[in-house]
């Protein structure tokens, strides 16, 4: 009979092939669903917040829900603004993916326009508003090459980790958001749920949260940070760091001209990217790490600990400038036409004597100088931990024979004992030179980063380098001329507060020889087209008595290190002394509840203002 | 002939009560309430919005089955052709509006409820065969030239069936149609002989196929070989029954449907939805309940002391079993997908109603199992 064939056709199917078909089923109706841990933030030394989530309002559409996709769009556009760019977007999308899933038509809603939507939902269907995470960065432009960016995904960026291809996930490109990239990402979590056959949810099945990134708790200090960018903008193109002379802690690292990273996460413009790709201070590069300059007079510290370590001087060696020094058939010129007479180390430190270190150099020989600046951490990367730091560059005899094949002339000697020739330094090594000549000659190094999560990762502990006590201290007391001798070349930059002291060095590199011509006539170097100027260097430290700060200042074409550059380094240790961030612990665990508004803009009157470079 | 037509016996109102067949009702409760526990099912667990109207539906057809019941059988004698041929009317009006509207239409509006002329025709098709053996003696039945007029009943609505088109019904319309005729003893030749004339027109049949049947045809030969595509409601119902296993999945909790993976799950594949919420236990149950009904059809066909009424329940119970066989076997991958509900299961109101027609048409047969009908 037909009904016992069924009946044998439904126990092969439900029994024999049953558990087949279970698994088929289950195959069926669970979708696993990837859940996007939300990004770490990256806090300042006191938790105030550099990079953090907030919230994004869209507005979406489900295009089937709406008879007409177009027409809806254009009664949206009526109520706010739309692109039209936008709206073909979603028009492309619909056609590409399943009806039922929301697409973007604007993101970044003004309450205006959220409101606005609100009220007009009626009349609109299909229309959502959705709230979803951007990443922000409360104080743009002045931490943006610290900090960095995020971006989406791109394809070389794909590994085997499933959380790449989560839609809208945004990896680090730049800055601390690219080097912590893996602890502030946090773990991914999973979504079970039941589907339909066109792939609608139905129901939850299972969940496991995901982990939110680590906070990364940085060295900086946001509002030294901001005063210091702010400080460097009166120039066109310049660059500072702030650090701990002990612990190697950065404070403060700005390079201008900078950029809104914020406008990289939401999307920038042809224009403003063209903008910033044809300007010639390259406001993308942190000049601060990857800007490589002749460090110019800023080296004599160098030249003269070489010199009181070879024995070539001590501090009362003197010599005679008359305006240049002559070797062989070249005539080495000392930057003051006329000659500073008759000059000790302090003298030559204080006054920035070349004379005085030529004809010291040509004692002790480019290879005991070459030693001492790559002790003092010029010339090789610092392993900093933003990926773009530069080398910098140390010449010497076997560096010339390996690269040119050629050897070494005296007269090079000679350019390189002040700071000129192939020499290349970062502001950054500048300021780890000065650090390790004020901390009693300890290989400190710097850092960003003091915690990922709760773990410490900062350092403060650093060998001796074995630099005679004795040497450096006299090298600080010219230091110390330089800024409150009455004859030293940054003496108007002198801080007033007798507690708040800094010595320091100037520093003037020239970016091309300046010919026989050129000082025959006298040429003002100012008066060269921007590109031809001198970069104006500056490092310094305070307080004089027990340094703790150093900073360095690289003004490009700043034309003088005394007049660029030496009265910004004036006002950012004056304002780090009166911030004294190093008296703080770092706070990981605490996080400030600032919210945006109150840290952009600024408003603290007093802290935040510039003070008139001088 | 000048004889009366009937040789009056009249019962009556609590005779007839009393001899209705309330082990066939009882069956058909039973049955209806399976229907209406799936519908309630395939809507996530509501009434609304098939449970309520099939509940309904029930009500009105199970009153409906026993007017017909309690209704002499003469009466059903003297309306065979004019139901035959009002059947055959609206198959002709669904035919030209069919023209005029679009596709396939099946179903004449009537405002309360959608009526389906084809599965009025199979209940209609039975009488006139009915009718026309009635009175026939054996040596009749065998005469090729008495089977002329069944043979234009059944062929007649089958065309036009067949245009809508409607494969299913009509073959469903022939199969019934000719089953009788055999039980009626027409030659067994005859019947190998129409197979084989059937054999020979499937390639002329074939040509005059939609695109969609054809592709039925083709998807039920291989069903893996597009799984997306056409073959997804075999592949997707056999996944929803295999899974259910031995004890299914629990009432309300068939994955399958519920995510709509299940086509049609409210009405052709409604045996589908039963069997994956409850099992093997349910499947066999449900067809056990069948059996019961075939069987209690069988009786009142055998112990009907007059051929009209033998045939009628003959062709009912034929009717009914040609629809669960084919139902059943397509929701299970035995044979093509071609649109046959499960009778007093499946959501829909013609079916419903045609198949209460034909259980009132056989119940009649029972409680005038005695009545002397005379042509």
């Amino acid at each position: 009979m037909g009904l016992s064939i069924l009946g044998v056709r439904l126990a092969w199917l439900q029994i024999a092939q049953g558990s087949r078909y279970k698994t088929l089923s289950d195959k069926n109706r669970i979708n696993i669903k990837m859940l996007a841990p939300s990004r770490g933030d990256i806090v300042d030394r006191f938790g105030v917040p550099l990079a953090i989530n907030t919230q994004n309002y869209r507005v979406l559409i489900v295009p089937e829900q709406v008879d007409d996709l177009h027409g809806a769009l254009r009664v949206l556009q009526k109520i706010i603004h739309v692109e039209e760019y936008d709206i073909k977007q979603v028009i492309k999308d619909a056609a590409r993916t399943a009806k039922f899933i929301p697409l973007k038509i604007k993101d970044d809603l003004t309450w205006e326009e959220v409101a606005k939507i609100e009220v007009n939902l009626p009349d609109l269907p299909g229309l959502s508003i959705d709230v979803g995470d951007v990443r922000t960065y409360p104080y743009r432009g002045a931490t943006a090459h610290i900090v960095g960016y995020v971006r989406s995904v791109s394809q070389k960026d794909l590994t085997d980790d499933p959380i790449l291809r989560l839609p809208g996930f945004k990896i680090g490109k730049t800055g601390i958001e690219k080097t912590y990239d893996l602890d502030l990402r946090g773990k991914v979590g999973a979504l079970e749920v039941e589907v339909n056959v066109i792939g609608r949810e139905v129901r939850e099945l299972k969940r496991k949260d995901a982990l939110a990134g680590s906070r990364i708790t940085l060295s900086i200090d946001g509002e030294l940070q901001r005063f210091t960018q702010k400080i460097l903008s009166q120039h066109k193109s310049a660059s500072a760091v702030i650090m701990d002379a002990h612990s190697g802690a950065i404070y403060a690292m700005a390079s201008h001209p900078s950029f809104d990273p914020n406008m990289f996460v939401r999307g920038l413009s042809q224009e403003k990217w063209q903008t910033m790709m044809d300007d010639p201070a390259l406001p993308q590069t942190n000049k601060a790490i990857a800007g490589q300059y002749p460090p110019g007079s800023t080296f004599k510290m160098i030249t003269a600990l070489a010199g009181l370590k070879a024995g070539i001087i001590n501090k009362h060696t003197t010599v005679f400038c008359s305006g240049y020094y002559e070797y062989g058939n070249d005539k080495f010129h000392c930057w003051k036409k006329h000659g500073h007479g008759k000059v000790n180390l302090y003298d030559a430190l204080a006054q920035s004597c070349d004379t005085y270190f030529y004809k010291m150099s040509t004692d002790v020989g480019i290879n005991a100088i070459a030693d001492m600046a790559r002790k003092f951490g010029l010339g090789a990367k610092l392993n900093f931990e933003l990926t773009d730091e530069k080398a910098g560059l140390i010449t010497d005899k076997k560096w010339k024979r390996t690269r040119f094949g050629k050897s070494w002339y005296h007269g090079e000697t000679i350019v390189s004992s002040i700071g000129q020739g192939g020499m290349r330094t970062t502001p950054l090594q500048l300021a780890v030179m000065t650090a390790r000549m004020v901390n009693g000659g300890r290989a400190v190094k710097p850092w960003l980063t003091g915690y990922s999560g709760d773990n410490f990762i900062g350092k403060d502990n650093w060998n001796d380098m074995g630099i005679s006590p004795e040497h450096l201290k006299m090298v600080m007391h010219g230091m110390d001329m330089v800024v409150n001798n009455e004859k030293g070349t940054a003496h108007a930059s002198a801080i007033e507060e007798a507690a708040w002291k800094m010595g320091g060095k100037t520093g003037t590199a020239q970016v091309q020889r300046i010919t026989k011509e050129q000082r025959r006539l006298g040429v003002k170097n100012a008066d060269l087209p921007w590109a031809q100027r001198h970069h104006a260097l500056f490092v310094g430290y305070a307080p004089i008595d027990n340094p703790r700060y150093v900073c360095s200042v690289v003004v490009e074409h700043g034309v003088g290190g005394s007049s660029a550059a030496a009265p910004l380094a004036k006002e950012l240790l004056r304002q780090t002394q009166l911030r004294d961030p190093a008296i703080t612990q770092m706070q990981p665990e605490f996080i400030k509840d600032v919210g945006i508004l109150q840290v952009w803009p600024p408003k603290k009157p007093g802290v935040n203002t510039v003070i008139g470079g001088g | 002939m000048v004889s009366p037509m009937f040789i009056e016996d009249d019962l009556s109102f609590f005779q007839r009560i009393a001899k209705l067949n309330y082990w066939l009702i009882t069956l058909i409760f039973f049955v209806a309430g399976v229907g209406i526990a799936s519908l309630y099912s395939a809507a996530g667990g509501s009434m609304e919005p098939w449970a309520s109207r099939q509940l309904m539906r029930f009500g009105v057809g199970i009153i409906g089955m026993v007017f017909i019941a309690l209704v002499d059988i003469k009466w059903w004698y003297r309306l065979t052709w004019p139901t035959y041929f009002l059947g055959l009317g609206l198959l002709l009006i669904v035919e030209l509006k069919g023209h005029v509207g679009m596709g396939a239409q099946r179903w004449i509006d009537l405002g309360f409820m959608q009526l389906q002329p084809s599965e009025l025709m199979k209940i209609a098709v039975v009488m006139a065969i009915a009718r026309h053996f009635h009175g026939a003696s054996p040596e009749q039945a065998r005469r090729l030239s008495f089977l002329i007029v069944p043979a234009l009943v059944i062929l007649a609505p089958v065309s036009l069936v067949l245009l809508q088109p409607d494969l299913g019904t009509s073959l469903m319309i022939i199969m019934a149609g000719a089953a009788m005729m055999f039980m009626a003893g027409a030659p067994i030749w005859l019947f190998i002989a129409a197979i084989g004339l059937v054999g020979v027109s499937i390639p002329i049949i074939w040509q005059f196929l939609h695109e969609y049947q054809k592709q039925r045809v083709i998807t039920f030969l291989n069903p893996e070989s597009d799984p997306l595509g056409s073959g997804y409601h075999i592949i997707q119902s056999k996944i929803a029954i295999g899974s259910g296993g031995v004890e299914g999945k629990g009432f309300l909790q068939g994955t399958q449907s519920h995510l709509n993976f299940l086509p049609e799950k409210q009405t052709d594949f409604i045996f589908t939805l039963w069997v994956e919420e409850w099992g093997l236990f349910g499947g066999i149950g449900l067809l056990i309940l069948f059996l019961l009904i075939f069987i209690s059809a069988l009786r009142t066909s055998l112990r009907c002391k007059h051929n009209f009424g033998k045939y009628i329940a003959l062709g009912v119970s034929v009717n009914f079993s040609l629809y669960i066989f084919i139902n059943i076997s397509m929701v299970m991958g035995l044979i093509p997908v071609v649109g046959a509900p499960l009778p007093l299961v499946s959501y829909g109101g013609t079916s419903m109603l045609a198949a209460f027609v034909g259980f009132g048409l056989m119940m009649s047969c029972g409680v005038y199992r005695h009545s002397k009908v005379t042509r």
